[in-house]
């Protein structure tokens, strides 16, 4: 139920509550609302959960949970 | 998968295996709040990999398996009226109801269609405008803004055949639930990242305060739940009770306030039956007055939070929810109870604990 996969945004279009664009995962390509996401841009990786992005994903933190193995 | 494979690397998940064992000096007891973590704990067999000290309990966290029994039979009478369409998520059409599930009310003449989202159910309102369309809403935070959205176009396009059957559930008063309960075992646990990707963490704080558990926000894959797990030990070890973030790729301490704003613009807490527990104050979410002419029931003139049903009496999903029993220890498992023919709702979605057993330990 909650399952949320990223995927990255190809395309954006629509406003507000019908602001939506493709979104590519892995090259299986899904219309998703972006309403949440004002901020997002093409190019960026979202998370999307049953059709809505929930949040972006930070390329840097992303790095870091990977990194932080090394430090302990 | 960019962002998926990465986090599934079998030697940076041995290198945490070491690492935790490398700080672990006694027992401890964690539980995972999300379905999701259970999967995939079950699915890579974590719980078997990581050092025998660890004790880990699946929680509640799967929204279609705490659905109450009284909600699914609202539902499949709302179903069988003529001029409904009825729609949900998969696994919702399957879950046991005190007499049958939705997809067997499909095979007898309702029109029962599974979605892939809410907003989908939108669409077949404007498309069938001579229909009611009646979506059966279910999950914590993580999917309620996304019902909360298909309410708002839904009242941006004046589409009066749109309702919603609403069971929405909240995760932080299902865990002081669990922790006010002086039988209770866990001494950490693992919060849900997808639901703090929505709502931010800082709810998370009093609770780590007031019950002295260590409460790590975690994502889904081995390596986020491996270093969850890694994190919430070495405080224990410590002595601390602290909230962290283990998936911040994910989640900011604040969440996404567009979401949580139109989560509160539509929806208010209210009281919930839990299946399988019990009675849990403001862990629900219901629709506010001003939205009210999309409330199914009301439309359909049922009334709300009824007395919960007796589950099938070879079915123990309320221990199983509660943590205090694995799903092998019930007697119907793997027998009685498959996920062909499920007796419980764990036993149906892919993230109730008896199905992720049941697929990947048989
Ligand atoms: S195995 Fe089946 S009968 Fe037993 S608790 Fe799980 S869902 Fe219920």
């Amino acid at each position: 139920m909650c399952l949320a996969v990223p995927g990255k945004i190809l395309s954006i279009q629509g406003e507000d509550l019908m602001r939506s664009g493709k979104v590519s995962f892995s090259g299986v390509m899904k219309e998703v609302n972006l309403a949440y996401l004002p901020e997002a841009q093409i190019g960026d990786y979202a998370i999307i959960h049953v059709g809505v992005a929930i949040s972006l994903v930070d390329p840097e933190e992303a790095e870091q949970t990977l990194l932080d193995l090394q430090h302990i | 998968m960019k962002y998926i494979d990465e986090y599934r690397d079998r030697q940076v998940a041995n290198e945490y295996i070491e690492a935790i064992a490398a700080i672990i000096t006694r027992p401890w007891t964690l539980m995972e709040v999300c379905g999701g973590q259970t999967h995939s704990i079950v699915k890579y067999g974590i719980d078997r990999l990581i050092p025998p000290e660890i004790t880990l309990i699946h929680g509640p966290g799967c929204p279609v398996c705490v659905t109450p029994i009284h909600l699914i039979d609202q539902a499949i009478e709302i179903a069988a009226n003529p001029d409904v369409i009825f729609c949900s998520f998969g696994d919702m059409l399957r879950v046991p109801s005190s007499t049958t599930d939705l997809l067997n009310a499909k095979a007898s003449g309702a029109d029962v269609r599974m979605v892939y989202s809410p907003l989908d159910a939108v669409k077949l309102a404007q498309q069938h405008r001579d229909c009611q369309v009646v979506f059966f809403a279910v999950g914590f935070e993580t999917t309620a803004p996304t019902t909360a959205l298909a309410i708002a176009q839904a009242a941006q396009l004046g589409l009066d055949n749109f309702s919603i059957l609403c069971a929405h559930v909240l995760v932080p008063p299902a865990m002081e639930a669990i922790l006010s309960n002086p039988d209770h075992t866990m001494q950490g646990f693992l919060a849900a990242g997808h639901v703090c990707t929505v709502m931010g963490y800082q709810e998370y704080e009093a609770i780590a305060t007031q019950f002295q558990v260590p409460i790590i926000v975690t994502g889904f894959e081995p390596i986020d739940i491996l270093q969850g797990i890694y994190l919430c030990v070495k405080q224990l070890e410590a002595g601390k009770a602290e909230v962290e973030n283990q998936y911040a790729r994910s989640v900011r301490k604040e969440g996404n306030q567009h979401a949580i704003a139109m989560m509160q613009e539509v929806f208010e807490p209210t009281a919930r039956q839990w299946r399988g527990l019990a009675e849990i104050p403001q862990s629900g979410l219901k629709l506010r007055e001003k939205y009210a002419s999309f409330d199914a029931q009301k439309r359909f003139n049922y009334a709300d939070n009824l007395p919960e049903l007796p589950e099938s009496l070879l079915c123990i999903s309320g221990l199983i929810l509660q943590g205090t029993r694995k799903p092998h220890e019930c007697p119907s498992f793997g027998t009685a109870c498959t996920p062909e023919h499920p007796l419980g709702a764990p036993m149906v979605s892919s993230e109730g604990a008896c199905a992720a057993y049941y697929s990947c330990r048989q």
